[in-house]
């Protein structure tokens, strides 16, 4: 009985959420008295798979010269072969941009279950239990999934990495299959966001807007509020969606992740790719209309109401202070 | 070009409160309005922008209630040809791989150069549906899809990645691509377009006319089971502040300032 988890990797860094599933994998292993290991695959991936071995009891490591972009065609290949062999109970990979290119296919390849958004999971009699989020986080459910294997696709920045250092093994996957001919996709490059006015990443203070706002013209005096402070107005999804704020401006997984000294929330709700973007902040105010609103799990401080009553009061108070 | 468009009216939860109702397995919706999955409208948008550039067809796709026939009516005031309901009597329990057989099902048996869908369904928050059809199907896919290019025989697609960097990708036709939100600018429907809409043709299917097995579908067809739906336990919740908002604000303002946050 074994838990997989699928490394995930960009320009050859290994992605924080490989750490975060390995560290929830161990226990979900421990759970089922079973063991954990690790797969990468990339064309040249030995300096990153050593990496792994010191979170990983075991990692299977499969280079080919055709893995050297994330494709879900060439990494269902040779994961259908490596799945069929080793068998394990559990895959896990993240729910991100490749894993969600990756999961299902894979899923209907093998007949198996899978649940997207897991942000739990346990081993009880013999079946896997897993909880995932629904409507935008503010409900959770529990499923049950048959092992066949169970494909679990996981949050984002949700599970907590472990320091553990252990020194595990490295086991060569060989990938002799033909990973080019017959492909229906090709990579065709990177484009990278440019960032063409203030770097949000920056700014000690940011005031940060979501669909709550409701309608453009209400942007203004919530951005005269940001420069009454010193904030720079950053937005949600939606509102980057909608044109009312550049993409640089985008906080979320998304968008950018920032770690200001303050971030008031307005009017967003804390849908998780948001939360993945701003947790790491100092101090969090939030102001909602809807107390059970997920943002609240990570402010630190919290108004339940509308916004718009919220921060004219809010910027005349703390003018008062300043004088 | 004849393309379809997979949309799902789902409740719209953004912005209010959401209970559990007594089965445990479902949430009250006797309040909420409904609404087409954000992300499908995108998806929508970018087949009307096809059609007016190279021509063809566009047909909405849905599984659902006859409630979702208001759903397809928006969508074909908005431009689309025609709409297709999948009568989800017998589908209860499915989860989205079997949903994404289901319309699987359907596309077999029509002759399409495209799908299109959203890339998450914002009630259940699965993004499985479109690269689960596409593999059903053994046509190529891609998720998170902002920007679409048709060429020749295959298409160019900028699908986002994490941290706002784009893939460029490249898929031969027919092909499965699912559309992210913030790519295009949806239109909204025109007074000719709902009243145009009201004859247009709406097809209705059930899953005996697919050709699909009772058991292959709803729970008995589905790997995954619901347990239970509950509001998630919070560890570290916000300090609440109460009182009327000149009390609140009064408060929070005697925090930041306390605490130098400014």
């Amino acid at each position: 009985m074994s838990v997989t988890v699928l490394a995930e990797h960009r320009q050859g860094t290994i992605r924080d959420v490989t750490y975060e599933m390995l560290a929830a994998g161990r226990r979900l292993a421990h759970e089922m008295d079973g063991e954990l290991e690790a797969v990468i695959l990339g064309d040249d991936c030995e300096a990153m798979a050593s990496e792994l071995t010191r979170h990983a009891p075991r990692v299977v490591c499969g280079c080919h010269p055709a893995l050297r972009y994330f494709s879900y065609e060439t990494y269902q290949h040779v994961l259908l072969k490596l799945i069929k062999e080793r068998k394990p109970a559990v895959f896990m990979l993240a729910d991100s941009a490749l894993g969600a290119d990756l999961g299902p296919s894979l899923a209907v390849k093998l007949d198996a279950g899978i649940v997207s958004d897991v942000v739990d999971f346990h081993w009880t009699d013999n079946e896997l239990v897993v909880s995932r989020g629904m409507y935008g986080g503010k409900l959770n459910a529990d499923l049950s999934v048959k092992h066949s294997p169970a494909i679990v696709m996981v949050r984002q920045s949700f599970f907590r990495p472990e320091p553990i250092k252990i020194k595990g093994e490295l086991v060569h996957y060989e990938v002799n299959a033909d990973l080019e001919t017959g492909l229906q996709t090709r990579h065709l490059g990177i484009e990278e966001l440019s960032i063409s006015g203030i770097d949000i990443t920056k700014a000690d203070i940011l005031v940060g807007v979501g669909r709550g706002v409701k309608e453009e013209k209400n942007l203004e005096p919530v951005q005269e509020f940001a420069d009454s402070i010193g904030a720079v107005l950053v937005g949600s999804r939606p509102v980057v969606d909608a044109g009312w704020l550049p993409k640089e401006r985008q906080v979320g997984s998304s968008g950018k992740t920032v770690k200001p000294k303050l971030y008031i929330a307005l009017g967003i709700s804390g849908a998780f790719q948001h939360i993945a973007g701003m947790k790491g902040a100092d101090t969090i105010i939030a102001v909602n209309k809807d107390p059970n609103a997920p943002i609240f799990a990570v402010a630190d401080y919290g108004i339940v109401d509308d916004l718009h009553k919220v921060v004219p009061v809010l910027r005349k108070r703390l003018q008062e202070m300043k004088s | 070009m004849k393309v379809a468009v997979c949309v799902k009216r789902i409740p719209d939860t953004a912005e209010s409160e959401i209970k559990v109702d007594d089965t445990g397995k479902d949430i009250i919706k006797d309040k909420l309005a409904f609404i087409i999955n954000e992300p499908d409208n995108y998806a929508l948008e970018e087949a009307l922008i096809l059609r007016e550039k190279s021509g063809g067809t566009v047909v909405l796709v849905s599984i659902g209630s006859k409630e979702t026939e208001e759903v397809l009516r928006i969508g074909l005031a908005k431009g689309a040809d025609e709409a297709v309901r999948i009568d989800n009597a017998g589908l209860a329990g499915s989860d989205a791989i079997v949903l994404a057989g289901v319309l699987a099902a359907y596309f077999r048996k029509e002759q399409f150069d495209l799908v299109f869908t959203g890339c998450i369904a914002q009630d259940t928050q699965d993004s499985q549906v479109g690269p689960a059809l596409a593999q059903f199907l053994g046509w190529p896919h891609a998720m998170y899809a902002i920007r679409f290019e048709n060429k020749d025989n295959e298409v160019v697609v900028r699908r986002e990645l994490e941290g706002g960097s784009l893939e460029v990708k490249k898929l031969n036709r027919p092909c499965v691509v699912s559309f992210q939100t913030g790519g295009n600018a949806p239109r909204y429907a025109s007074i000719l377009g709902i009243r145009q809409a009201r004859t247009k043709p709406l097809e209705r299917l059930d899953i005996a006319s697919l050709g699909l097995e009772q058991d292959e579908v709803g729970d008995t067809g589905s790997k995954t089971r619901l347990i239970k739906l509950y509001v998630p336990e919070v560890s570290s919740a916000a300090e609440i502040l109460q009182g009327t908002v000149d009390e609140k604000v009064s408060k929070i303002a005697t925090i930041i300032k306390e605490k130098g946050l400014l």
